[in-house]
């Protein structure tokens, strides 16, 4: 089975340092997988390459068939890639309608609005005020919601448990849980392995910019020793 | 702002050995030139090529090493201009006191604009200049000592010290070249003095300034007021070259002209004002007898230099591999 | 006759009408500066330019075409936007990423070379352009006559300035710009197509631009340089207003041109630098402008 999105050897670089050395992962069409290691080994880095938003890189990228590196910005969600950055990105002089309505669609099958405001009630309690009035567990949940809409294939998720309470990441957790049902690829950066290790089917460990590790699952538990050594914890 | 989005290339080329000679000769030949151009060239253009040279100079102290671009340094050109020219005219004044009290004009100007100008940063300081010295065309236009649209026509040049006498052109030529080089004087001594070591440490990184405890809005308020100063002592100049103080110097073309050639000489080195300078005055001279109007070159220029060289002429030729043999740096 | 402040009525209410007609061309292009800054961080010394190719758009049109002032209305802003595209495509463009000052000086440039050659080949001497028949003559208000074509500038200049603040805060392309203003590189990664995003603002700004000239031009008189003082005093209302709002740039516009208006009665000396004053004045007390969110 050829994976729906595919990477090999990327390198980038914020201006003059290197920081992706190589970077090889591939995910499968409906395969949640989540890049786990210690902050500054170049998780975010990975994803902002994939997207394309960092520009400095070479190697190889794939996604469903099509070659990514030549794509402008703008071509790479239509392609069908969704990005939810670390920082959320909530616009502050949109309301929260407007920032869920923002990204175009790219392709048929994205949630309605209806169906997002039923996972989300609270987004349609507040949706007439400021994007950044809402509380960071929200920002978050509208962060998710918006690209929910577009129709993308593969979302490119970063830290989305990130300075959250423990109840809200149990509802972000539910909700990756329900869009695994629904067949939606993923790709995960997290810190936290406990949260990815309920709803990721494979780990990448990242270490200076190369992946050092990968597993599925269930070899968690017989990988403890390395991502203790490796994340630190 | 030159030195900031432009680095220079980090690739090492082996400086000549007797590089420091070198650039001592080019410098001396460059000076022995200026003595010996009247023989060659009209006096009274190399006397306005050098008024403006000093002029670009004294902005380029401000934009170059303080990374502020004023929109307004005509407002001190002219306005100096008018007071020299009103106080030998009118008062009767010697022609040394005439441009002093030009400069400390300027300089009073300078302070008012400047303090409110450095109120705001980037952009909008470049915007509020060229509306406060707006503000002052208008207010030449309407005050009686500078006589409106006329201007102070027939300026008297007198006797410099009560000796000399300035309406030999020669004495005149000379007398202007020694201003300069005094004024230029300064502003290597101002630059390279702890005040602009501070200043370009400003330029670099505003913040870190900051927090080192240094007053940033009264150190770029004093590089407001020096540059104005000079500015000052340029139009001063002018006005007693030309005999005559008008509109035009105050008109915010000026301001625009000032900034063209800076930039086409290259922002932040000593050199690249005065070849700036050198080459719009030239230029100016060229199609004064021609009706092709010179606004549509200078336009042209500037698009172009913004597009192609932002480090200007000089810039560029220090940052060639020539210049880098020659041991010039562009910016430091 | 009715006095007010020892001034004719008449008096009043003809520069305040005056006062209103200069503030509909401030606020109308203090707009289109506040937009084209808001997403490009560039200010558009051209702006001014811009204005008076709208108004030699129309010109041109009707003696040269025979195209008369309504469609010239639409028209001229149309090909003074599709000119300011191709700029921003082939040149501006390459100046975002560095140092907004050269934005500024790139296109005080444009101005110059745009202004120069229209002063070469038109002279510098202002052309009559007459108002359209539908909008000449007077109606009596009862304490004053009010030229039809003044009304009708004030009217259009206020439509087409709610018509842009509808267009920002309650369209969907509104959204992209104001998303876009924030944070470009993300509004891209979404999908929109974020280049072609600024170079119809820049468009837009200038085609606002031309639409003020085509407007002034029966009111003014055609001239190369009729754009170059307006900027300046543009720029003005624009550091008082902040450039943070529309609405904001829209409101400073008018009050502004109201209050220049009634200096011209009350001390008709300051009328030419009021608005330079009152400037400096809100730097003094409020730098970051009445509007203003930035520091």
């Amino acid at each position: 089975m050829s994976a729906l999105l595919s990477v090999e050897n990327l390198q980038a670089w914020y201006g003059e340092s290197h920081v992706l050395h190589g970077v090889n992962l591939h995910v499968n069409q409906g395969e949640m997988i989540c890049i786990l290691g210690r902050n500054g080994m170049g998780k975010t880095t990975t994803l902002r390459s994939i997207m394309g938003i960092l520009r400095k890189r070479s190697g190889k990228i794939s996604f469903a068939g099509q070659d990514m590196m030549a794509l402008p910005l703008h071509k790479t969600a239509r392609a069908g890639l969704g990005f939810i950055p670390e920082e959320r990105g909530i616009f502050a002089s949109l309301s929260v309608e407007e920032n869920l309505m923002l990204p175009p669609k790219v392709a048929e099958g994205g949630m309605s609005v209806e169906e997002i405001y039923t996972l989300f009630p609270n987004l349609k309690e507040r949706r007439n005020s400021p994007g950044t009035k809402l509380s960071g567990g929200e920002q978050q949940m509208l962060a998710l919601a918006r690209i929910l809409r577009t129709g993308a294939r593969c979302l490119l998720l970063d830290e989305p448990t990130e300075g959250l309470a423990p109840v809200i990441i149990q509802a972000i957790g539910d909700v990756l849980v329900q869009l695994k049902a629904r067949g939606m690829t993923v790709v995960l950066v997290e810190q936290n392995f406990r949260f990815a290790a309920k709803v990721a089917d494979r780990f990448y460990l990242m270490d200076h910019g190369k992946m050092v590790a990968e597993f599925p699952v269930a070899e968690l538990p017989n990988r403890m020793d390395l991502l203790h050594r490796e994340l630190g914890v | 702002m030159a030195g900031k989005s432009e680095p220079i290339p980090t690739d090492t080329v082996a400086v000549h050995p007797q590089a420091r000679s070198i650039r001592l000769v080019l410098g001396l030949a460059m000076l022995a030139a200026l003595f010996i151009a009247p023989q060659f060239l009209y006096p009274i253009f190399l006397m306005k090529l050098l008024a403006f040279a000093l002029f670009a100079s004294a902005f380029n102290l401000l934009l170059g090493y303080t990374g502020l671009l004023s929109f307004g340094h005509a407002a001190f050109f002219g306005g100096a201009a008018y007071f020299t020219a009103h106080a030998v005219k009118e008062w009767g004044w010697s022609p040394e006191a005439g441009i002093l009290l030009g400069v400390l004009g300027a300089a009073a100007l300078g302070l008012v604009m400047g303090a409110i100008a450095i109120r705001r940063q980037g952009i909008y300081f470049a915007m509020i200049t060229l509306a406060l010295s707006q503000m002052f065309f208008f207010f030449c236009l309407q005050a009686p000592f500078t006589h409106g649209e006329d201007g102070i026509q027939s300026v008297p040049r007198g006797h410099l010290f009560g000796l000399v006498d300035l309406n030999d052109t020669m004495n005149m030529y000379y007398f202007v070249l020694g201003v300069f080089l005094i004024g230029l004087l300064v502003i290597w001594r101002f630059v390279n003095s702890p005040f602009g070591m501070i200043l370009k440490s400003i330029r670099e990184n505003e913040q870190r300034a900051i927090s080192l405890g240094y007053s940033v809005s009264r150190y770029k308020l004093g590089a407001f007021v020096m540059s104005a100063a000079l500015a000052g002592l340029a139009g001063g100049l002018k006005a007693l070259i030309f005999q005559f103080a008008t509109l035009t110097d105050v008109a915010w073309q000026m301001s625009g002209e000032v900034i063209l050639m800076t930039l086409l000489g290259g922002i932040g080195t000593l050199l690249g004002p005065i070849v700036g300078a050198g080459l719009v005055v030239s230029l100016q001279n060229y199609l004064a007898t021609s009706d092709f109007p010179v606004t549509i070159i200078t336009g042209l220029v500037f698009m172009v230099c913004v597009l192609l060289f932002r480090r200007g002429l000089v810039g560029e030729f220090f940052a060639s591999g020539l210049g880098r043999k020659l041991g010039f740096r562009a910016d430091k | 006759m009715t006095m007010i402040f020892g001034v004719p009525l008449q008096a009043l209410m003809g520069q305040l009408l005056v006062g209103l007609i200069n503030g509909s061309f401030y606020a109308l292009l203090s707009l289109g500066l506040a937009i084209i800054f808001g997403l490009l961080r560039v200010i558009n010394f051209a702006h001014g330019a811009q204005y008076m190719l709208g108004a030699f758009a129309a010109l041109l049109l009707l003696t040269v075409g025979g195209v008369n002032y309504w469609f010239a209305l639409i028209l001229a802003p149309l090909i003074v936007g599709l000119f300011a595209a191709v700029i921003e495509r082939t040149m501006l463009s390459r100046l975002y990423k560095l140092d907004p000052l050269y934005g500024l000086l790139f296109t005080f440039g444009l101005a110059l070379a745009i202004e120069g050659t229209f002063r070469y080949f038109y002279g510098a001497s202002g052309k009559p352009y007459a108002p359209p028949p539908q909008l000449t003559g007077a109606v009596n208000l009862g304490f004053m006559f009010l030229p039809v074509y003044r009304g009708w500038v004030v009217i259009a200049s206020l439509a087409v300035c709610i018509a842009s603040w509808v267009l920002i805060e309650k369209t969907k392309l509104g959204a992209y710009l104001r998303a876009a203003t924030e944070n470009p590189v993300l509004v891209q990664a979404f999908g929109v197509n974020v280049p072609l995003l600024l170079t119809l603002t820049y468009a837009l700004g200038a085609g606002l631009a031309a639409f003020a000239g085509v407007l002034a031009a029966p009111v003014y008189q055609v001239s190369p340089l009729m754009g170059s003082n307006l900027i300046i005093i543009v720029f003005a209302v624009v550091v008082v207003g902040g450039m943070g709002s529309i609405l904001g740039a829209i409101v400073t516009g008018y009050l502004l041109g109201v209050v220049e208006g009634l200096t011209k009665v009350f001390y008709p000396e300051a009328s030419n630098i009021v608005i330079f004053v009152i400037m400096a004045i809100v730097l003094i007390l409020r730098p970051a402008g009445l509007f203003g969110k930035e520091a």
